[in-house]
């Protein structure tokens, strides 16, 4: 079972919507015994992060735990820009510090935000991206994106006149800046990658308390 | 690179999706659940809903209406229609909209922009302007409230130039002159008002053959291109319409 973290931002919702179009068992909650026997979390956020990451309030330490445990985490927009350490976004903010890096504006000098589709290389390596071959379309909608600073990261970079990162993998902890529940048939791929990444996961573990 | 979008619009008025001409003259063109999802298929890169029945008044069957079309759409979509508050936005957001539009409230109280920008990001915060040619000053529009039916005193480009500092993130400019006449969009508009902000723009009113998209983002320089009249009754499909302007050098989403 997936659960999305439900804290009080919009977008919850469409993010389960797409969890069950691919026939995903998902759950929509910010219990922490819910939280503790996921086979993995989703992060997502439609927000300013201030007001994300204040409306996480406590659930911050319980996600940080359980992924720090290794279960897998996927952070999406706002979820996957406080996975990071800090974000200047209206003020300065901490993050949850599980990748190394800053949440900083896009460069002025073009239109901000940085709104669409746009086109994502994908390496080949990032397992939440398999069978989308090279490079896709993504929606995009932010005017912060997170300059990833973490030598253990595998990054996806997109072109908006600069290399700027659009996801990010470090161990079981993933993050998108895109959104993958609104980008149609690719982003709902990488939403089955992911449960698929969870399911295995679920499945070792089980193995390795059974031995 | 970041593409061109191709935008839908669904006008709703009781739980139907209508299209007039230039806001009156109302024709049915089917049910939102089953056009959402359908364009969602056909590889539209967003969707617009506004509620037009009641622009006065917030309505509760809208927030069920979002949730309905929400169930089968993955690509974004933009609601609007009689929004005035943060907290109808907050409900409209978590019923399953991507960005929510405003235009009355917004004139009323821009600080409405700065507010909702601050809770949700200023890209969820889509302006709506419902712009109408000065008669009185050429080369200027007016800006028009409550469905179109009150005009204002308020300079469109100074009006968009202020709700940009305000915090919206997109401008959704709809020609009031040009609206469903499928004479083309009002392209002097678009230009002076692209030009003044630099924030997305999306052109609204008047498509009617695939040289009016290419024309909008071409000369009037916006972001993305929104249709009504010629998607519904079936003139062009998206891939036509994506088609031709990949064809002629504008980068889509194919």
């Amino acid at each position: 079972m997936i659960v999305v973290i439900d804290y009080n931002v919009g977008n919850v919702k469409s993010v389960c919507n797409a969890f069950r179009h691919i026939g995903c068992d998902v759950t929509l909650s910010r219990e922490s015994r819910v939280i503790d026997v996921a086979d993995g979390l989703v992060l997502p956020g439609v927000a300013a992060f201030g007001y994300a990451i204040s409306a996480l309030g406590a659930l911050a330490e319980s996600i940080k735990e359980v992924a720090l445990a290794g279960k897998p985490l996927l952070g999406i927009c706002v979820g996957y820009q406080m996975l990071f350490d800090r974000s200047s976004e209206y003020g300065q903010h901490k993050g949850l510090g599980l990748v190394a890096g800053n949440v900083v504006p896009i460069p002025a000098g073009r239109v901000i935000p940085h709104m669409g589709w746009n086109m994502v290389d994908l390496p080949e390596d990032m397992d939440l991206f398999a069978g989308l071959g090279e490079e896709k379309h993504f929606y995009f909608a932010h005017s912060f994106y997170a300059d990833v600073t973490d030598g253990q990261a595998k990054i996806a970079y997109t072109d908006y006149g600069f290399d700027m990162p659009a996801a990010a993998q470090k161990g079981n902890i993933y993050g998108v800046q895109f959104h993958p529940e609104k980008s149609c048939k690719s982003g709902l791929q990488v939403l089955r990658n992911f449960s698929e990444i969870c399911e295995k996961k679920g499945l070792a573990t089980e193995d390795t308390e059974r031995n | 690179m970041l593409t061109k979008r191709i935008i839908p619009c669904l006008d709703v008025k009781d739980n139907r999706v209508v299209k007039g001409v230039q806001f009156v003259n109302l024709r049915d063109a089917g049910d939102p659940v089953e056009l959402g999802a359908r364009y969602s298929d056909e590889g539209a890169d967003e969707l617009v809903f506004l509620d037009i029945t009641a622009t006065i008044r917030f309505r509760k069957t809208l927030v069920e209406l979002v949730e309905r079309v929400a169930e089968n759409v993955f690509i974004p979509f933009t609601v609007g229609g009689g929004i005035q508050t943060v907290e109808q936005m907050d409900e409209i957001l978590r019923s399953g909209a991507d960005k929510v539009s405003i235009n009355t409230a917004a004139v009323e109280n821009p600080d409405i922009l700065t507010e909702a920008a601050q809770r949700f990001g200023s890209q969820c915060v889509v302006l709506a302007i419902d712009a109408r040619r000065s008669k009185a000053k050429a080369g200027h529009w007016q800006v028009c409230v409550k469905a179109g039916t009150e005009p204002t005193d308020i300079d469109v480009v100074e009006w968009a130039v202020k709700a940009e500092k305000s915090g919206a993130g997109e401008i959704l400019l709809t020609s009031m002159d040009a609206d469903g006449t499928k004479a083309g969009y009002d392209n002097e508009l678009n230009k002076a008002v692209s030009d003044a902000v630099n924030i997305p723009v999306i052109a609204s009113g008047g498509a009617g053959k695939l040289e009016h998209l290419y024309d909008a983002i071409a000369e009037g320089g916006t972001d993305a291109v929104l249709m009504a009249s010629i998607t519904h009754f079936g003139n062009y499909t998206i891939n036509q319409m994506k088609e031709y302007l990949r064809d002629r050098g504008i980068p889509v989403n194919l």
